[in-house]
This record gives structure tokens, sequence and C-alpha cells, in this order.
């Protein structure tokens, strides 16, 4: 029993990795999802043909591929990145690819007499959209951001294959240095579900504060 | 970076024999996922509450947990309970347990969708429960979902490559060995990140038309 508690501590660390990739990867992928998902509702055309390429480009590859190029093949062009660096880049622009389309979704949701009023006030069109437009719309990307969170979450998994010491490749290490299968895959997933849990609570929690004084505006 | 055409015709065909596999798998484990999401969403419109509830917590836990350790878990804590799976067995039973967790929300949609006077009407014909379900509910329920379903089938399309983790010989693992055999890592993980983008821009396409043909409910 005293050796599990050891192993149970590695796991521990792998799960410190894990949350941290899942954090910087979910501020990059928010940065990402803001620069692109506004940028398809631009005026002008060449902000709008950069933002859409960017978007079906890492949407239309997978995940796994793209962190094994940021990690393998960038070093060739003299870009040498830390496989922590690899997996918030690799993670951060996946994700955030997919979370443009919600941005996308979100703004073009609320309503065109808001757009109206905008004008009927005499805002600007960046005035409008940072006082008029993105509090109401951020309330409707909340709960799917929510699950790209957890797919992020869940994404990080994979960097295990390129040696970061988060919970999946300890798992591994316990697997290897003890022979047993189920203890460390077991304990691996629940504390996964238990950290999508966290995600999904948090955000509930965020949308119930976001909507206070918003019940008359939300149809 | 120097990129050289001699080298990617020498790796060709065996990137070929990867993509099969990968092909393999991605039909088998849709497949799959179509059946055990049918499964799943009757499982929790079941009479039986307690089949319902761990019905609904394990499709949960399923869905917040990552695919890499899943596969881990039915490929090395299986066999210690005796059951041996070659890799592309165990490959395609974790992309369909794992998406037949989220198709199982369609078909609930879609079922969902069916309006209650079709299920009253079936009551008055007499109709038992198959076949309510057989020639009333499911052939009104699964066209209109065809497009959601696909979107899900093209998803796992691309988490194809975390089977090479568990020795799966697809498109990722030729690529990754005969990038350590030559040390050339540019070419095959350009090729397979365009493969995949490729892939992932035609399904776009077949997409728009499935919606087009069958995202309309006739009546």
């Amino acid at each position: 029993m005293t050796q599990w508690s050891g192993y149970l501590g590695l796991i521990l660390q792998g799960a410190l990795v894990t949350i941290e990739l899942t954090l910087m990867g979910s501020v990059l992928a928010l940065i990402m999802a803001f620069l692109a998902g506004m940028g398809r509702v631009s005026r002008f055309f060449i902000v709008r043909a950069i933002a859409t390429a960017y978007i079906e480009f890492f949407r239309g590859t997978s995940i796994f591929v793209q962190l094994f190029w940021a990690y393998f093949v960038l070093p060739f062009a003299g870009l040498s990145l830390t496989p922590l660096q690899a997996g918030v880049l690799a993670l951060g622009l996946n994700v955030g690819a997919y979370a443009a389309e919600v941005v996308r979704g979100a703004i073009l949701s609320v309503g065109r007499e808001q757009y109206e009023a905008c004008t009927a006030l005499n805002l600007g069109r960046w005035q409008g959209m940072r006082h008029v437009i993105l509090p109401q719309a951020l309330l409707v990307m909340l709960p799917t951001f929510g699950n790209n969170a957890i797919e992020l979450l869940k994404a990080t998994s994979v960097v295990s294959l390129i040696s970061l010491a988060d919970l999946t490749f300890q798992a591994q290490v316990v697997r290897s240095q003890t022979g047993s299968t189920l203890m460390p895959f077991l304990s691996v997933l629940i504390i996964y579900f238990a950290l999508a849990l966290i995600i999904s609570w948090g955000v509930r929690t965020l949308e119930r504060r976001m909507a206070r004084g918003l019940d008359g505006v939300r149809v | 970076m120097d990129w050289d055409w001699n080298f990617v015709r020498e790796i060709m065909p065996t990137l070929i024999q990867g993509v099969k596999i990968t092909i393999l798998a991605t039909i088998l484990g849709s497949i799959l996922a179509a059946i055990v999401g049918l499964g799943i969403a009757l499982a929790r419109r079941s009479e039986n509450r307690l089949v319902a509830r761990s019905v609904s917590w394990f499709a949960e836990f399923i869905r917040g947990t990552p695919l890499l350790v899943q596969l881990y878990f039915i490929f090395y804590v299986l066999p210690d309970i005796g059951i041996l799976l070659p890799p592309l067995v165990a490959g395609v039973i974790g992309l369909g347990l794992h998406y037949g967790t989220y198709t199982a929300e369609v078909y609930r949609a879609g079922i969902d969708n069916v309006p209650r006077g079709q299920w009253e009407a079936a009551k008055a014909c007499n109709l038992n429960g198959r076949h309510t379900w057989t020639h009333i509910i499911l052939p009104q329920a699964i066209p209109p979902m065809i497009p959601a379903l696909a979107n899900y089938f093209i998803a796992m399309f691309k988490e194809t490559p975390l089977l090479s983790a568990i020795t799966v010989l697809e498109l990722m693992n030729q690529a990754k060995s005969v990038a350590n055999t030559y040390y050339r890592y540019i070419e095959p993980m350009t090729l397979v990140g365009a493969f995949f983008l490729v892939i992932s821009l035609c399904s776009v396409v077949l997409l728009r038309w499935l919606e087009h043909r069958y995202g309309r409910i006739e009546r």
C-alpha cells in the first residue's frame, strides 16, 4: 500500500502538468478564437480570407499531426520548441480554430436591431462591438466554450506522445514500472473526468453570474 | 528545410499502406459508433430507471475522458482479465465507444424531434414496442440526423492517428517509422497533414450535400 502512495504522487505530478497545459492552451485558444472569429466577420476581404484559411487549416488537419509537426518539423526550420511550448501552441491553435466558429456564430446571433441601435446611438463600429454586441454574444458563447475547454483537456493527453510528463505519460510510467495496468489507467481516467466536471461546473457558475441583470434582454 | 521529391516518391507506398488501415479503422469505427450510439440512446429512454441512469453516467464518463487513455485501457487492461485483442480491433472498439457517446446525443435529438402524434398513431394502430421503433419512429428520426452523424464520423477520422499509440500501423505510425528510419521528418509529417486536410476539405463538400439532401424533413 505504501508503494501505491508513491506512484499516486507521480500521477498527481502529471495532473499538475495537465492542468498547466489546459490553462495555457485555453488562454491561447481564447485569444485565437476572438482574433479569428472577429476576423471572419470583418469588413475587409483579406482579413476574412486569412481568418478562414486559419480556421479551415487547423480544423482540417488533426491535432495529433499538428503537434508532431510543431515538435519534429519546426526544428528543421530553425525553430526548436520544448515539448511544453509545442503542446501549448498546437492545442491553443487547434482548439482556437474550433472556438473561432463559436465566436462568429455568437456575434451573428445578436439581433439586427442591436446593430441598428448602435448606429442610431452614433456608436463607431468598435464601440458598438465592445459595449453592445460582445457583452450579449459572450453569454451565447460561454456554454460552447466550456465544451471546447473540455475537448482541450482531453486533447492534452496527446502531448504524452512527445514525451511531456502529463497524466497519460505518468500512467504509462507507472504501468511499465509496476506491471499493474488497472490502477494507473483507472485513476488517470477518474482524474480527467473530475477535471472535466470542474470545468463544466465553473462555466455554469460563470454563466449564471454573467447572466445577472440581463433577464429582460435575453430571449 | 528542403523538400525532396525523390524521398516523397520513395516513401509513398509505405504511406499508402497506412492510409488503407486509417480508412478501414474509420469505417469500422463509424459502424460501431452508429450502433453503440443507438444502443445508448435507447437505453437512456428505458423504463428501467437503473439502466437509464447507469448508461447515462457511463456515457458521460466516456465523453469526459481522453480517447488516448481509453485506448490504453482497452489495449493494456483487458489482456490482464483474459481478453486479448489485436491492436486494430482494440482501436476500433475505442473509437466506436468514444464516438458512440457523441452519436447517442444525435440520436436522442433525432428521436425527440419525431412528433408526439406519431407515437400516438402507432399506439392507435396497435403496434407493439418493437414495431413502433422499427417501422414508425426510427425511419423518420434517422434521415434528418445523417449530416450530424457524418460530422462526428469525420471528427473520428481525424482522431485515428491516436491508434498509432497502441501500435496500429495506420498512416501516422507508418509516417513516424519512415521518419525515424531516414531521420527526415519534413516530408512524412507534411504529407500526413496534407492528406488529412484534403480529406477534410472534401468532406466539407460532402456534408453540404448531405445537409441539402437529408437536412429537411419532408411532410
